[in-house]
């Protein structure tokens, strides 16, 4: 036991001579690897960003929800058919809402895209969600400042208004939003509340922090009238009963769409299921290729490590008659030849990690994103992987040469 | 009882189409603490001949029991094992490992030993002092003189206290003033009790040895006890005995 130890202990030691006595080779050498580490680092944290950055958009959206919506969020059928649909309507929704008993609320809503306006400064394209007061249920929102529009507000289709952090950064520079006046497509809301950050660019316009919440009532009113579809948001108990939630869902709205047994569903339930689903086939696909280059990448500084150890097996020919003379084994050089390829290899991967490390803070300006200490195991046993697989033919070439012939070398 | 005993080895090398014996059945029997040296022309097949005394080769036919113990078709790993532990090499080049001192060059056979570390230093040591260069334990071999190397090189060889000592020409790349000098730390060596083996094609050199064997192609063309060697002589028997 204490020979193998020693044999290793004495591979590293000399690797490390050997590193040295070739500075310039080594750094060029390990300069592969340091790229190909850095990339394969920033790219697990890349991903994980992006990951953690749908799963704080999901929550946001709240994780229990279900959708009944006159548009299904992925399907396979021809857009006509669905196009063709009934229009859901609030009498729809009325009717579901007095027929349903597993959800624990309820809620329609009606998005409009609207310019919004405060004095001057204004965004376009704004989503304006109108919904009622049973709406923040259905949601995970904190509030900075105020409450969610009452349900006698919502009834009564006042022109008050919730709106995300984003619209109050944009709008409202050194201004107390509350109670201010924000202009909707012209018609003055009065700001009743406001949401803290909720997170999640994943969702893009559907961003709470993005989105002006109004009175259902007030949309209808001002601007889609009775002509649009609305959706439903449905929040189950718990995330065990969304399922069973679904199913009543369904049986409930084809009641209250007066549907006969023998007609489809003109109408869908969807579910974050769908979105995750999605976001993996997407992301999934984005992540292989990801991976696959990184991978290729690393592949380079692997080659580059294999040739330099062929080199440096051939040079060290006669170093190592030398030392299959005096007693040392095939496994012995192999050893000592392998732990030279891993020490290059996790001298880079170490440097690389770094310069991940650093890039990464950069990077987190626009995602969420820091080196976790998963990355930093996966990075340093991607490295001595690396000098293990790369330098074993190499060191096999050394292993087993002929004693003879090795000191004969010139 | 014989330290080596050859029977009847060959050793064939192809080289192209062609069949070259380098050895041609040679029979050989060396006791311990004899002093033989192995002589010959170029291409009489003494380089074979001590590549297979010393392990690092094996012969194509014929046996080679080491010690009594038949070596002829050990695996390399289990010829590595006799090289380390029974066999010293001194070789013309030194063959010292560049990048390391002195100390380190003599650990080396004792790391593959697997003989822990303060042992091994200072086993080392003393071998370093025993060759004249207990001053030099920190130096690399490109800071030491030619003689000073091979001295490196010897205690290399005798710090395991190997059964032979295989010395390939170790005079060949000294002048001749120096090469003196190491041929009577041989002498010493020698006088201590341990069994050398000499290959040189200087006569010179070869007399210090008290039995010579000379080869021409591939055979043994002359076996004798040295009569004038250069120093007391210690003929086999008396050898056996234990002067």
């Amino acid at each position: 036991m204490n020979r193998y130890w020693f044999e290793l202990k004495e591979g590293v030691l000399f690797s490390l001579k050997a590193i040295k006595a070739n500075k310039a080779r080594s750094m060029l050498t390990t300069l592969g690897i340091v790229i190909g580490i850095c990339s394969v680092a920033l790219m697990a944290t890349a991903i994980k960003g992006i990951d953690r950055a749908f799963e704080q958009g999901i929550s946001a959206l709240g994780a229990d929800n279900l959708w009944i919506d006159k548009w299904p969020w992925f399907t396979d059928e021809e857009w006509w058919k669905i196009r063709n649909r009934r229009n859901l309507t609030m009498e729809n929704y009325e009717k579901y809402k007095s027929l349903a008993k597993k959800p624990l609320a309820v809620a329609p809503t009606l998005w409009s895209s609207c310019k919004v306006q405060y004095n001057g400064h204004y965004i376009e394209d704004t989503l304006v969600t109108g919904s009622t007061a049973d709406y923040v249920k259905t949601t995970n929102f904190d509030f900075a400042q105020g409450r969610f529009y009452s349900e006698i507000e919502a009834d009564g289709a006042r022109d008050v208004a919730v709106v995300g952090n984003d619209i109050v950064e944009n709008l409202f520079k050194h201004i107390n939003p509350l109670d201010q006046y924000i202009e909707v497509d012209r018609i003055k809301f009065k700001i009743v509340g406001v949401l803290k950050k909720q997170g999640s660019n994943l969702l893009g316009d559907f961003n709470p922090d993005k989105q002006v919440y109004i009175p259902i009532g007030a949309s209808i009113k001002y601007y889609t009238g009775h002509r649009r579809s609305i959706a439903i948001v449905v929040r189950a108990k718990s995330t065990a009963q969304v399922k069973e939630t679904a199913e009543e869902a369904e049986e409930m709205m084809r009641r209250a769409r007066g549907l006969k047994y023998n007609q489809e569903n003109d109408f869908s339930i969807n579910q974050q299921e769908g979105l995750m689903r999605n976001y993996n086939q997407t992301v999934g696909v984005i992540k292989l290729v990801g991976l696959f280059i990184t991978g290729l990448s690393l592949l380079v500084g692997a080659i580059g490590i294999m040739n330099i150890m062929f080199v440096s097996v051939k040079e060290r020919t006669r170093e190592i008659g030398i030392r299959k003379a005096i007693g040392a084994k095939k496994r012995t050089i192999l050893s000592q030849f392998l732990a030279e390829a891993a020490l290059i290899c996790l001298i880079g991967g170490m440097i690389g990690l770094t310069l991940a490390i650093v890039l990464s803070m950069g990077i987190n300006k626009f995602l969420p994103t820091s080196v976790q200490m998963d990355t930093v195991f996966l990075a340093i046993t991607i490295s001595i992987l690396t000098g293990i697989i790369s330098g074993f033919v190499p060191a096999y070439t050394a292993a087993k040469m002929d004693p003879v012939d090795a000191l004969r070398y010139e | 009882m014989n330290i080596i005993n050859i029977e009847n080895i060959t050793r064939l090398y192809e080289v192209g189409a062609e069949e070259v014996r380098a050895l041609d059945g040679v029979s050989l029997a060396i006791g311990k603490n004899e002093y033989v040296a192995i002589m010959g022309p170029s291409g009489s097949g003494k380089s074979t001949l001590m590549n297979i005394l010393g392990c690092l080769d094996t012969p194509s036919s014929g046996t080679y029991l080491f010690k009594n113990i038949q070596v002829s078709d050990m695996t390399d790993n289990q010829l590595a094992e006799i090289r380390n532990r029974e066999i010293g090499f001194v070789f013309q080049t030194f063959n010292l490992l560049p990048r390391s001192d002195s100390l380190h060059n003599v650990e080396l056979p004792l790391i593959y030993a697997g003989i822990p570390s303060s042992q091994r230093k200072e086993m080392a040591m003393n071998a370093l002092v025993s060759v004249g260069l207990g001053d030099r334990v920190h130096h690399k071999p490109n800071e030491l003189s030619g003689g000073q190397r091979q001295r490196v090189a010897i205690a290399r060889a005798l710090v395991t206290n190997p059964a032979i000592i295989l010395a390939d020409e170790p005079t060949g790349n000294l002048d001749s003033k120096t090469g003196e000098d190491i041929m009577t730390v041989f002498a010493e060596i020698h006088r201590q009790g341990n069994t050398i083996i000499l290959v040189t094609h200087e006569e010179y050199i070869a007399e210090h040895a008290n039995r010579i064997i000379r080869l021409r192609d591939g055979k043994i063309e002359k076996d004798e006890k040295n009569s004038h060697s250069h120093h007391a002589p210690l003929t086999k028997a008396a050898a056996m005995t234990g002067s």
